[in-house]
């Protein structure tokens, strides 16, 4: 298996000390922010709503340092595999960081233009960042796919979805 | 038993024209989003629950029955033609299946693993009618702090017994709890990690935690790292299975499910052991050894009717306890909660309809799966062919769709946006997903129920111990923590194991 080969090969994962970081920064965090509440306990609630967070920022710190050591000696996660997925590529952040662009795009428009129009861009975006060149073919699935999951979901089956500028049309 | 009779009301509630439609589109919508790759139960579970966000419960938990069980079996599709299994559980099945299929008898091997899912899950759903009562007249009787305990081991079960590495699985299993803090504390009414954001004083959603992990989270992965060269599908014909195909798999079917079920419907269990004992056993019994490896039908029969009778299995804690163990039990939980239901000991008294007519539900779907899918295989197999970029646009579309239609607010999106890149990072950095889910669907119970048994013992840090049940359960839990020092202290030498 190549794909091992090359894990073994690799040299040593130091940006897993940035989740260790972040596990300690987040246990600081909720340590804080437990702190902060006020002390209110009774005979029903004898304890209140500080222990469990503080317990868990306690833990989350722990399980930083112990992460921390496990790095320090060689540990590695072993990253996902998939059907789709080959390791032996260098992660393209391009291509993530213009997805969560066109998912935020949808995010901000689809109360305004409705999820036909939003949800359309949406897919179409998201198919031509991952490499789709047929732009008419892709534009058409994607206007065939949200008018017919707005007709069936919102209208047939109830969700909610927003019809936005087209209102009244749809 | 009323239970007999509990059950024929449920199929007569499940056999009306509008309710059998229900259970034949799940079973379809399930299968052919199983099928996709990439998509294993239960991404496909937490995909689908909001387009049931506007049905009654029993019409959406009809459905469910249908998609759970056409969700398993479109994953094993995938991993018999593709060889890359989407599923820690169908890893098994993709060793000999995948070969069998490159043999030229990918027919065969889909037709044993139809068949034998099929099997399975209908032994398996009547050991689940047979065994949930009794849990429950057991569960009926815990209070507070047993409550606590088995939530414990069931946190303990999917972060140190599944998954390579146990700190990584704490990680994963404190961020979800954290996760599960945020919003305005139910007794007190604090606001815990809310940043002062009204929008989060409800908490979280579960539904946009799982969607976001799981969904967008691997969309985000594989598009970092799509594959450019095309991955080979082979064709398939109309899966059949000749007259020595039978006589080989059915023991194997049998054998699976036996396997399956007990392992499933432990708190600590899960597919991935028991279809690895399967595939051993049969390996070991089959009078063709020198197929394995090379596509032995036995290979497929066994781990896949393992696969699909522990999945009914991991039903039984789901209901009686309200443990989830796999991710797929925990979507189906979800499932029930986002109808205000809470699945456990009181469910079969408070919703008895609905539960039976779910179990009904079952062993509907899963014969419409079967009849279904040996005729469907060559169909399903195409949508193996989706160009990806299709693909993985659509599940960002359906993903977004859905976050959105729990709140109706675009709030949740961008939450979901978050969610999605966390679930990159932990799929970046090995933390396995379910830790985190089990912990977000749990921590909240668990809280509760600490503090109940805190409050009716008077604060008294007894209260949190409790009873005989709980100490065996904390024994249990000592035995897992503990279980890694045991094991080289007993460790006997052995050849290591090949597979």
């Amino acid at each position: 298996m190549t794909s091992q080969q090359n894990t073994t090969e690799r040299s040593e994962d130091r940006a897993q000390y940035g989740v260790c970081a972040f596990l300690a920064l987040l246990g600081v965090a909720v340590i804080v922010d437990a702190s902060r509440l006020g002390e209110v306990t009774s005979s029903n609630d004898p304890i209140g709503p500080r222990p469990v967070p503080i317990i868990l920022g306690v833990l989350l710190l722990v399980v930083a340092v112990v992460y921390a050591v496990d790095v320090a000696r060689g540990g590695r996660g072993e990253e996902e595999h998939g059907e789709d997925i080959d390791l032996n590529i260098p992660a393209s952040w391009r291509t993530v960081a213009l997805l969560v662009a066109v998912f935020v795009a949808n995010a901000l428009l689809i109360d305004w233009l409705g999820w036909v129009i939003s949800g359309s861009l949406l897919f179409w975006g998201s198919a031509i960042v991952l490499g789709s060149r047929r732009y008419v073919t892709g534009l058409a699935i994607a206007i065939i796919l949200s008018l017919v999951t707005f007709y069936a979901f919102a209208i047939g089956l109830g969700v909610s979805l927003p019809a936005g500028v087209l209102q009244g049309i749809l | 038993m009323g239970d007999l009779t509990n059950l024929l009301d449920g199929f007569a509630n499940v056999v009306t024209p509008t309710n059998l439609l229900l259970a034949l589109v799940g079973v379809i919508v399930g299968t052919a989003v199983g099928v996709l790759p990439g998509i294993g139960p239960a991404m496909t579970v937490a995909l689908l629950l909001p387009i049931t966000f506007g049905m009654g419960p029993t019409q959406a938990l009809i459905m469910f029955a249908g998609i759970f069980y056409g969700g398993m079996y479109g994953g094993s599709t995938t991993s018999i033609l593709l060889n890359t299994p989407g599923e820690s559980s169908s890893v098994v099945t993709a060793i000999e299946g995948n070969r069998m299929a490159k043999a030229g008898r990918a027919a065969q091997a889909l037709a044993t693993a139809a068949i034998g899912s099929f099997v399975a899950g209908t032994i398996g759903t009547l050991l689940l009618v047979l065994v949930t009562p009794v849990v429950v007249t057991f569960a009926i009787s815990l209070g507070p702090p047993d409550y606590l305990a088995m939530i414990v081991l069931a946190f303990i079960a999917v972060t140190a017994v599944l998954g390579s590495s146990r700190v990584r699985g704490f990680a994963a299993l404190l961020l979800g709890l954290v996760i599960g803090v945020i919003g305005i504390d139910k007794v007190t009414g604090q606001q815990r990690l809310t940043l002062g954001m009204p929008l989060l004083a409800d908490g979280i959603d579960v539904v946009v935690v799982a969607v976001g992990i799981f969904a967008v989270g691997e969309a985000l992965w594989v598009a970092a790292h799509l594959r450019r060269v095309k991955s080979q599908v082979i064709p398939v014909g109309q899966p059949w299975l000749s007259r020595q195909d039978w006589r080989r798999s059915w023991k194997p079917w049998l054998r699976g499910t036996a396997l399956g079920f007990p392992f499933g419907a432990l708190p600590v269990g899960g597919a991935e052991i028991p279809t690895f004992l399967s595939y051993v056993t049969e390996r070991k019994l089959t009078k063709h050894p020198e197929e394995f490896g090379r596509g032995a039908i036995e290979g497929v029969a066994g781990p896949e009717a393992a696969n699909n009778a522990s999945a009914a299995g991991t039903l039984v804690p789901m209901l009686a306890i309200g443990l989830p163990t796999n991710a797929t039990a925990a979507m189906m939980l979800l499932a029930f909660q986002s109808y205000g239901i809470q699945p456990g000991p009181l469910l079969f008294q408070r919703e008895s309809t609905l539960v039976w007519t779910l179990i009904a539900s079952l062993f509907v779907g899963n014969l419409l799966l079967l009849v279904l899918n040996l005729p469907l295989a060559p169909a399903w197999a195409k949508l193996l062919r989706i160009p990806r970029p299709y693909l993985y646009a659509g599940i960002l579309f359906f993903a977004s769709m859905g976050a959105y239609a729990v709140n109706a607010q675009p709030f949740d999106l961008f939450l979901l946006a978050i969610l999605g890149l966390l679930g990159f990072g932990m799929r970046r950095f090995g933390l396995p997903v379910l830790p985190l889910i089990v912990g977000v669907i749990l921590g909240p119970i668990a809280e509760r129920q600490g503090r109940m048994a805190l409050q009716l013992s008077g604060g008294d840090a007894s209260g949190l111990i409790g009873g005989p049940v709980s100490f065996v359960v904390y024994a249990l839990v000592a035995l897992i923590l503990i279980w890694p020092l045991l094991r080289k202290v007993v460790a006997r030498p052995r050849e290591p194991s090949r597979v």
